[in-house]
């Protein structure tokens, strides 16, 4: 069958907030299974202790890449109409400055904090009430931000076009650098002294 | 069972143990990969937020909702915002997360912090935490999930520009927070 299934109507859209809960399920269970839901293990990877959030984020980013890419040329599935973030050149740069200071003060991210709160971290909870907090602010102060949340929109422009590359010598290069990292990685462990958490 | 199979098995449900994360890794890329190719977009979290703040301020104050310019963006006549896939999506993560929990045995109440800080020092940097990655998360159009991890499997600029910024960031801002984690 021609991916993606729902768009393609292979699919009924009725059918989507179902398969939503059950693709839900499978990440809300593998972040936790992999300890995303201990915000000192996921520390771990900006002091060297653990670098289990950069084995696991990488490791699945090449992994859904190269599914992709390799279904698009075979014909299983239709990239072209998978949704692209569109690139807001300032809005993408600060949210994310904003959001590190976010993971260092808070220790998780959207996803992992409410894996925290499944378990039972009452820090994931009061990171997640920050959340609903935080985003009520923007939304009040949006008259104030929307000049640079619209501000230079690219469109859906890929990484590849970006830097004016083909897509899968790009593609290659971020697998040499993932496994660069994974070696790098190992090798900072062991020189760092470990953190009982 | 044999007494080594017997001590794997308990230390399997005492909370120590996490899978291999290569396999985690290559488990989330299916997942994701799966999202991808069956609905047409990625995973997400902080989306699943926005749809309750928007939802909860529209039950409080619709007229100040529908004058706002960004609530009004996800506001229409005939759905709810929370009926949002990324709602769903969220719903999914607690049940999922929660069934890996009771597996493993790492349901309990606890607050996780340094012993260099207090429980209650632990809990005002998560609450101020979860705030700026709210704030940040809108900016951006997306969090971990939904801008960067989502973004890379499909190559987005947009993804990797914020993966980039979020992980700098935090690395540069985890030095100056230091004493909280370690």
């Amino acid at each position: 069958m021609t991916g993606p299934l729902i768009p393609m109507e292979m699919i009924p859209e009725a059918w989507n907030n179902v398969i939503a809960v059950l693709l839900g399920m499978a990440f809300g269970f593998t972040l936790e299974a992999s300890g995303f839901s201990s915000s000192r293990k996921i520390m771990g990877t900006f002091f060297g202790y653990d670098f289990v959030v950069l084995r696991v984020f990488f490791t699945a980013g090449i992994t859904a890449m190269s599914g992709i890419i390799y279904f698009d040329y075979m014909g299983w599935m239709d990239a072209s109409m998978l949704y692209i973030n569109p690139y807001y050149v300032t809005s993408a740069i600060v949210g994310g400055i904003v959001m590190g200071g976010g993971f260092a003060l808070g220790g998780f991210c959207p996803g992992t904090s409410f894996c925290g709160v499944a378990i039972g971290k009452i820090d994931a909870i009061l990171f997640t009430a920050g959340l609903f907090i935080g985003i009520f602010i923007f939304s009040e102060f949006y008259p104030v931000l929307s000049t640079m949340y619209n501000s230079e929109n690219l469109g859906d422009l890929k990484i590849y076009e970006m830097l004016g590359m083909r897509k899968t010598v790009f593609a290659f290069l971020l697998v040499l650098a993932a496994v660069g990292m994974f070696y790098g990685a190992g090798f900072i462990e062991k020189k760092v002294k470990k953190v009982e958490y | 069972m044999t007494k080594t199979a017997n001590k794997m098995e308990k230390n399997r449900r005492d909370g120590s143990f996490y899978i291999n994360p290569y396999l985690g890794g290559v488990l989330l890329g299916l997942v994701l990969f799966g999202t991808y190719y069956i609905t047409g977009r990625g995973l997400g979290a902080s989306g699943a937020v926005k749809s309750t703040v928007v939802t909860s301020v529209n039950v409080v104050a619709p007229e100040h909702a529908m004058k706002s310019g960004y609530y009004s963006k996800f506001l229409s006549d005939d759905s709810s915002p929370m009926n949002n896939w990324l709602v769903f999506e969220v719903l999914g993560v607690l049940a999922g997360a929660f069934l890996s929990g009771t597996i493993y045995g790492r349901l309990k109440f606890k607050v996780e912090h340094s012993p260099k800080i207090t429980s209650r020092h632990r809990l005002i940097a998560a609450l101020a935490g979860g705030m700026l990655f709210g704030i940040g998360s809108q900016l951006a159009r997306g969090c971990t999930s939904g801008a960067a991890l989502s973004g890379m499997a499909v190559l987005s600029a947009s993804g990797i520009v914020t993966m980039l910024a979020i992980f700098g960031s935090a690395y540069l801002f985890g030095w100056i927070f230091k004493k909280l984690w370690i």
